[in-house]
């Protein structure tokens, strides 16, 4: 996979709100600069790093259990942060292990922003819940919004430098 | 030291399981009074799902069950779809098949080996410690599963629930100047999956034995992987000191004659039985089954680990040495690959007709994770009247508790200091991890009680 902003749903469709960051994805599809990636993971670590290898800026959407939850409710977190926060991700390995693996093998992109919905049904079947499918647009913009300030970026930084080719993410 | 009054002391996230269930453990006076593991299952959900729906739809929509085997559930659905239907898919489309499947042994495995397994024997949390302490090992393994993940965008069109499986074949077959690529990717990684095997041939084992009957698919020939006859390996009786490897077989139709699942108070799960007994389905099993049928160099490798001679029918059943028969499933796997890509001739047609009538079909593949069986019913026009789906970790369920009771029990026989409760769950969560649970196909939170009376 190649791309400067790849974006990843991490999720399973099949479990109610968990399907939140796949929804997000299809949504981003008429709204991203055709360069983007957009993908659909289950989160596990390995196709992740996959998934992002070479890429500069990785914007990752998903749902998260909070504690006290409070169903719908919008969080943006830095990598450091999501890597903390240690298995509040619904999915196996936890996002946050996922990522404090990519800072042990030094594949972490340069910029790695997760926009996660705090879920209220994680059972099984299609579909969102109320509260999740009312937050739905307000996560859909805040991707599109990293992903467009993402390439504003690059692009000022080109005109800058010249040339920013050849980003500081580590190959494997 | 005994343990004196109540105490539930509860864990939250067992990591490294694929998925989501729970352990709940007590221990009354020393032993281990019980032992119960929770496991959710979609597969139910799904079932449920299926009924109504045309013939041609189980292998998109049960791929959807689990992110790590989907493939799995795509197999084991045609196989019963195409044997309700009488139709068998054989040549390049059944190699191909076989191929895809090996793919997904490779990445599955390679997942489970470097970042699930080997923590634990390596005294790491998780593999984030294992990265920073032995990069090399994890960066191979990240290596090999990639190579495992090309043939399954190759063959499925991408990389988690491929959509290039039909009932019949495949929607589009490839080119064999297309495989070419990936037969060089497959090769550049040989050599670190034979390192692999070495590597975790050199980990500490516990002194473990589990005595389970042993469930794998036989294929005389070849490892059985995407077909073959349900055959079971009785557990060697105490009583006889040179238990021969009687085994004894069934044919898939006759399948839930002989595994019955019954339901179980603390879990949503049925828990299945094979003729009454304990059983174990997985890795461990298919060594004992189908050792003898290995790629001579996986065989090879098997010798060099330790494993014994396949080729004699050496049988592995230590739980935590099952880290090193998946690492030997791997060698084979790729050797498998790159045997079918070599010999690749592409099909005709991509897919055969399948036309459906009113009949009932089975199928069974080996996940990686132990043998996956589906059932489905067909009316005259292929709606589905019924759906019938027994995944490995359901059969294991059974005996995954009672390694997990065995475990336990020889750590508080042990003298000495008393165990804690950190050390207990940490014991609890290996024996689980040594079965490599599929409890994604099930989800994502193991929780952990121990409760001490």
């Amino acid at each position: 996979m190649t791309g400067r902003t790849v974006v990843i749903g991490v999720g399973n469709v099949f479990r109610r709100d968990d399907g939140a960051g796949p929804a997000v994805v299809e949504a981003l599809r008429d709204r991203v600069p055709g360069d983007t990636v957009l993908a659909v993971s289950d989160g596990e670590p390995g196709r992740m790093l996959d998934l992002w290898h070479g890429a500069d800026t990785v914007v990752v959407v998903e749902a998260v259990r909070g504690r006290p939850a409070r169903p719908g409710r919008l969080h943006t977190l830095s990598a450091a942060e999501a890597a903390a926060g240690g298995s509040a991700s619904t999915h196996a390995l936890g996002l946050g292990e996922c990522f404090a693996l990519a800072e042990a093998l030094d594949r972490l992109p340069r910029e790695l922003v997760v926009h996660a919905v705090e879920a209220s049904d994680v059972g099984l079947g299609p579909g969102l819940s109320e509260p999740v499918r009312a937050a739905l647009p307000e996560l859909i913009d805040r991707a599109a919004v990293t992903v467009r300030k993402a390439r504003e970026r690059r692009l000022r930084e080109r005109d800058a430098a010249g040339d920013a080719e050849g980003g500081r993410t580590a190959t494997g | 030291m005994s343990h004196r009054g109540s105490r539930v002391l509860r864990l939250d996230a067992l990591a490294r399981v694929e998925g989501e269930g729970a352990l709940h453990l007590r221990v009354h006076d020393g032993t281990v009074a019980e032992a119960r593991l929770r496991i959710y299952e979609p597969p139910r959900f799904f079932e449920a799902f299926l009924v109504g729906r045309g013939h041609t739809e189980p292998p998109d929509i049960t791929a959807r069950i689990c992110g790590i085997c989907p493939v799995a559930y795509q197999m084991s659905a045609c196989r019963a779809i195409e044997n309700a239907c009488a139709v068998t898919v054989d040549g390049p489309l059944a190699q191909l098949r076989r191929l895809l499947y090996c793919g997904e042994w490779i990445e599955s495995h390679t997942l489970h080996i470097h970042l699930l397994h080997a923590p634990d024997f390596l005294g790491h949390p998780s593999a984030v410690e294992l990265a920073r302490e032995d990069r090399a090992a994890v960066e191979r393994g990240l290596r090999i599963k990639q190579a495992g993940n090309a043939i399954l965008e190759q063959l499925g069109g991408r990389p988690i629930h491929p959509v290039n499986v039909r009932v019949g074949g495949f929607y589009r077959t490839p080119a064999p100047q297309e495989l070419r690529p990936l037969a060089e990717r497959l090769r550049q990684v040989r050599e670190d999956a034979l390192e692999t095997v070495r590597w975790v041939a050199g980990f500490d084992f516990p002194d473990a034995v589990c005595g389970h009957d042993l469930l794998a698919l036989r294929d005389p020939g070849r490892y059985a992987i995407d077909s073959g006859t349900p055959t079971a390996m009785a557990a060697p009786d105490d009583s006889d000191a040179e238990p021969g490897p009687a085994l004894r077989e069934f044919p898939v139709t006759d399948f839930e004659q002989h595994v019955h699942e019954e339901q179980v108070p603390h879990s949503t799960a049925l828990t299945a039985i094979l003729d009454g007994r304990r059983h174990l389905t997985g890795a461990l099993a298919r060594f004992a089954i189908s050792g003898r049928w290995l790629h001579p160099t996986a065989a090879g490798a098997a010798r060099e680990a330790g494993l014994g001679d396949p080729a004699a029918g050496t049988v592995c059943r230590n739980p935590f040495r099952s880290i090193v028969v998946r690492a030997v499933e791997v060698v084979h796997a790729l050797e498998e690959a790159l045997r079918i890509i070599d010999a690749y001739e592409p099909p005709p047609r991509a897919a055969v007709d399948v036309r459906p009538r009113k009949a009932v079909g089975t199928g069974a593949t080996e996940a990686p994770r132990g043998l996956l069986y589906h059932r489905y019913a067909l009316a005259e026009d292929g709606t589905l009247s019924a759906a019938r789906i027994i995944p490995p970790t359901a059969q294991n369920q059974s005996a995954i508790e009672e390694d997990v009771r065995r475990a336990v029990q020889s750590r508080l026989d042990r003298p000495g200091p008393a165990a804690g409760d950190e050390e207990l769950a940490t014991l609890c969560e290996r024996a689980i991890r040594n079965h490599d649970p599929c409890i994604s196909c099930s989800a994502h939170f193991l929780d952990l009680t121990v409760e001490h009376t």
